[in-house]
């Protein structure tokens, strides 16, 4: 086997890997099945620390382990909260670094995972730090466009929604400019518009996008609609958040009337009121496979940091 | 020096002379340098600000009797005051000169403006670490929030 990029690493930022990397996560995230056969992780121990609340990053990750015969040890909900309350961070982490070959950490403050990486000697997987990072969010998102459309190059992308406190929308749009996109459009009210630190990356990497305010006029030349919700736990004023709540909406009526026909939507999910449950049954829906796609391609991450 | 330094203050016998400051920031050296009451300093010190200068139009000087270059930041101190000279002088003559410029990376000098960065968090030992992404203007970048950090801001966010 080529050298593995991505054996013994710590996953931080979905930029810390290159296009290659990705494609070599794909390909394995294609044979997932057979990784399941080979049960690569039998013995080992994943730390899943989620110090905010999770439900398909932590269950996906946790189902990947449990596939490749890997048993898991995790903090969660209450537990989370009493250590919030007392241990710092940096001695969990060393607590966890003792017992388990690899920590998946999920927390409010941004550079948690960086932070943690620097603390473990296993490797750590950032499962969301604050608003800032999402890295295996945004490669089941990519992976799902792939499976979607067979690549990845060429189309056009509407991120949608949250894209200043929400970290799965940063993360897509960072591995975006990993590959060739035709053309990306930031879709969002003006308070909520990408952070300079997510703007800057793609003016330096001469990334075509533009940003804009309304989803209506954009609509009908998109592939892919990422949908993402108002991240209220993250933004400071409750009135601000009363005031952007229910701003923008794909209905099933939208859809019919602007969209392309082959258009796809995701979401990274939980959603709130972004996207009417009347196109959950439409063929533009995709978040439900994408959902799916978590488990895959965390089973051929677990499997390239552990074993591959 | 020129003549107008000359008639404020004299020459120092051992020490280290910061000149070409950006005008107001002596104090903001000093407290880098951490020279600056609670901390005390038995030497002597000299503070100058606003003295003309042929390239700089205005420069403020900081001289500082009995301090050696060793005891210097010069990461914390090519933040606060690019372009400035160190002089290290000895028996009233300057030995060495050095040019302080932004450095690429600071650990530890600047504090991170985002409150809910790691380095902000209570009882973690994250130092705050900053990677420098633009020269003028002036720009560092929180190595584990992202956040940037703008010249204006620097005086505010120095943590020393």
């Amino acid at each position: 086997m080529p050298d593995n990029p991505f054996r013994g690493r710590d996953v931080i930022s979905i930029l810390d890997f290159t296009r290659e990397d990705l494609e070599e996560l794909f390909s394995h995230a294609d044979r997932s099945k057979e990784l399941i056969r080979r049960r690569s992780l039998e013995g080992r121990i994943v730390a899943l620390a989620f110090f905010e609340p999770s439900t398909r990053t932590r269950m996906s990750f946790e189902a990947a382990a449990k596939r490749l015969g890997a048993a898991t040890i995790s903090i969660s909900g209450e537990e989370a909260i009493s250590v919030a309350k007392g241990e710092n961070l940096a001695d969990t982490i060393a607590m966890l670094d003792s017992y388990a070959d690899a920590i998946v950490i999920r927390h409010k403050y941004e550079g948690a995972a960086l932070y943690a990486s620097e603390i473990a000697e296993a490797p750590v997987i950032n499962g969301g730090d604050g608003r800032q990072h999402h890295p295996t969010q945004a490669m089941l998102d990519l992976y799902t466009v792939r499976k979607l459309f067979g690549r990845i190059d060429g189309l056009v992308y509407g991120v949608l929604g949250d894209l200043r406190y929400g970290r799965a929308a940063s993360s897509f749009i960072l591995g975006l400019t990993l590959f060739k996109p035709r053309h990306v459009y930031l879709i969002s009210p003006p308070q909520l518009r990408a952070r300079s630190e997510v703007i800057e990356v793609l003016e330096s990497r001469g990334f075509e996008y533009n940003e804009v305010e309304s989803l209506t006029e954009v609509l009908p030349e998109l592939d892919v609609l990422y949908v993402t919700r108002i991240q209220k736990e993250r933004i400071p004023d409750p009135r601000e958040y009363e005031a952007l709540k229910g701003s923008y909406r794909v209905t099933i009526d939208l859809l019919k009337s602007k969209a392309r026909e082959g258009l796809k939507i995701l979401h990274p999910l939980p959603r709130v009121d972004e996207i009417d449950f009347s196109v959950d049954a439409s063929p533009y829906q995709a978040y439900y496979l994408q959902a799916r796609l978590g488990v895959d391609v965390r089973i051929a991450l677990l499997h390239l940091v552990l074993a591959g | 020096m020129d003549r107008g330094d000359g008639l404020l203050v004299r020459k120092i016998r051992e020490g280290v002379v910061v000149d070409h400051i950006p005008p107001g920031r002596a104090f903001t050296v000093l407290r880098v340098l951490g020279l600056l009451p609670p901390k005390p300093y038995s030497g002597r010190i000299a503070i100058v600000i606003n003295a003309e200068s042929g390239k700089m139009g205005r420069k403020d000087i900081v001289k500082i009797e009995g301090y050696g270059v060793e005891d210097l930041s010069l990461e914390a101190l090519g933040i606060v005051a690019p372009g400035a000279t160190v002089n290290v002088v000895r028996e009233y003559k300057v030995v060495e000169k050095r040019r302080l410029d932004l450095p690429e990376e600071a650990s530890g000098v600047l504090r991170c403006p985002n409150p809910t960065c790691i380095t902000r968090k209570e009882r973690e030992k994250a130092t705050p670490r900053m990677r420098l992404v633009s020269r003028s203007p002036a720009k560092y970048r929180c190595v584990y929030c992202g956040s940037t950090i703008s010249e204006e801001e620097f005086q505010d966010l120095i943590a020393i």
